[in-house]
């Protein structure tokens, strides 16, 4: 029997008397392109941080292809394969391109703790830092402290730092985040360009670049699945268009 | 920019062999002392420039790594080997348990954990009497010999103490260029990002809290040869203000600098100290200055300004 790629079963978070996420049941399989969509404050961004393991759950189950990670420390959880990027760039300000892409690709491998040889020696590691840069076009940065990048140029390291650990499962919370109209369009192209076998689960608040990238959709709303199913039936469903797609 | 850097190290290590053999005695015990408090300086910059943990106890693996010394000489008649070892796994074991409570807090209140739990080496040197002889302190510890090699006398001592801190710097600079050592400056940029990217943070943190523990142990070690005395002033508080302060005056997450940043404090303190009690004011003065003017300290400055 196959596993899918992740499942959900009545998970929950509350912070005090809020509940953010409640009782979130969801299957994704793998290969599939899901998009997670839902107005400001639907618990999106908190449902990627008990996913990842960042945040505990108050109730629920989380699997991992087939394999129970409810309660695995987020870096168990990247070592099977679970990468993400954040809403919120979240990079290694001080460091170059590259030495954040090593630290990406070293991550999965016991070099991590090799203490006596300069990291610049391991030619394994550069080959594959050099080549995930390269997929994502910022080979010409490599050498650049990533202070000094611009925004969109940073939030592209984002999928490159997530895709450098060559992940089975992505999640992807608003990859455009803060992008112009024409780099938005250059990001989704290159999410389009994913390799097929890595699942997707993506955050968006791009209905387009969502929709289009995406198969299936699930919708939240204050903590709760309203909707969930292949892309046609989400958009045509009535209380989806009333609360979230307006007019 | 690595091998350039070891190349000025190097020719720095040479000038100051060179020069040792025609200075007076008295600075060349400061350059010595210098020395000494360097591989402490820049034990503390593993985790504070390299790590971002700022560790306010780093005087209680230094004073346990001497006091080991202090004791295994006057009480067992102990050879150098012995005693270093003794004392740098002390220091590592020290380090281990104090490792376990310390890191799980961050900021703020991994500085006061890390004070609190110095302070606790601190008391035991001051209180364990039959053991540390308290406030009296223990005194007469020999100056060490490798072998046939006497290493009582000023000069040989000094030479001991450069190969040291050279072997020290060279160490804990491989460390932080390594793999493991980018990991802890990606934790110093973003301990979520790592967790992320499937680091155990904790581990990382640990293994670091107690590599940075045995070089402070070493330097400890050769403390109590350096003085032939060891007291409970040597694990006070003052101390890991002051080896904190020559983290910043050389320039955090630099390494060399530290080591810099503590022959200036050294040799400042010895020589204003000539002219005035109050000592401390000039060294307060000095800091603000640096703060003010040099954030990123000495070596961090001329880093910048090369750039």
């Amino acid at each position: 029997m196959t596993h899918s790629a992740l499942r959900l079963e009545g998970v929950c978070r509350s912070f005090g008397g809020l509940q953010a996420v409640d009782s979130v049941t969801l299957t994704v399989q793998p290969g599939e392109r899901r998009a997670l969509i839902g107005p400001n404050g639907a618990g999106k961004t908190t449902l990627f941080n008990l996913i990842s393991g960042a945040l505990p759950l108050s109730a629920g189950r989380i699997s991992l292809f087939g394999g129970d990670v409810t309660t695995a420390p987020a870096h168990r959880r990247a070592a099977l394969g679970l990468a993400r990027t954040f809403q919120i760039t979240n990079l290694f300000p001080d460091l170059t391109v590259l030495e954040n892409c090593l630290l990406a690709v070293q991550a999965h491998t016991r070099t991590r703790f090799a203490m006596l040889r300069p990291v610049y020696r391991y030619a394994g590691l550069l080959e594959r830092a050099r080549a995930t840069l390269a997929s994502l076009a910022l080979e010409a940065l490599a050498e650049a402290v990533v202070r000094n990048l611009s925004h969109g140029e940073q939030r592209q390291l984002e999928i490159a730092l997530a895709l450098a650990g060559k992940p089975r499962v992505l999640l992807l919370d608003e990859p455009t985040a803060g992008l112009s109209p024409a780099e938005s369009r250059l990001m989704a192209g290159l999410l389009r360009r994913l390799d097929p076998e890595i699942t997707v689960l993506m955050i968006e608040h791009d209905m387009d670049i969502a929709l289009e990238l995406s198969d299936m959709v699930t919708v939240l709303h204050y903590g709760r699945v309203i909707a969930d199913g292949p892309r046609e039936q989400v958009k045509a469903d009535p209380q989806v268009k009333e609360i979230y797609l307006g007019a | 920019m690595i091998a350039r850097r070891a190349v000025l190290a190097a020719a720095a290590i040479a000038v100051l062999a060179l020069v040792a053999p025609v200075l007076p005695a008295y600075p060349l015990t400061l350059l010595t002392q210098a020395l000494i408090v360097g591989i402490l300086a820049m034990s503390l910059d593993v985790l504070l420039g390299y790590t971002g943990l700022t560790s306010l106890g780093h005087a209680a693996y230094f004073g346990v790594g001497a006091y080991a010394v202090a004791i295994m000489t006057t009480e067992k008649q102990a050879g150098l080997l012995a005693c270093l070892v003794t004392g740098v796994l002390l220091a590592a074991g020290t380090a281990a348990i104090f490792g376990l409570l310390a890191i799980r807090a961050t900021g703020t209140y991994f500085l006061m954990i890390t004070l609190a739990l110095g302070m606790v080496i601190w008391g035991l040197a001051f209180r364990w009497v039959t053991l540390t002889k308290g406030d009296n302190g223990i005194a007469g510890v020999p100056r060490p010999s490798l072998g046939a090699l006497d290493l009582s006398g000023p000069l040989p001592f000094f030479y001991f103490c450069l190969v040291s801190a050279a072997l020290a710097w060279a160490l804990m600079g491989l460390l932080v260029v390594s793999p493991f050592g980018l990991g802890l400056r990606g934790i110093r940029g973003s301990e979520t990002r790592m967790l992320a990217l499937g680091y155990n943070v904790w581990l990382h943190k640990y293994t670091a809290f107690v590599i940075s523990g045995v070089f402070a142990g070493f330097g400890g070690t050769l403390w109590a040869y350096y003085n032939g005395f060891v007291s409970p002033n040597d694990v006070q508080l003052v101390t890991s203000v002051e080896t904190l302060l020559m983290v910043a005056l050389g320039g955090s997450g630099t390494l060399i600098g530290p080591a810099i940043g503590a022959g200036v404090i050294v040799f400042l303190k010895n020589f204003v100290s000539v002219y005035t009690k109050r000592w401390l004011l000039i060294l307060g003065a000095v800091y603000i200055g640096v703060i003010l003017y040099a954030p990123s300290g000495i070596v961090g400055a001329l880093r910048g300004r090369r750039r």
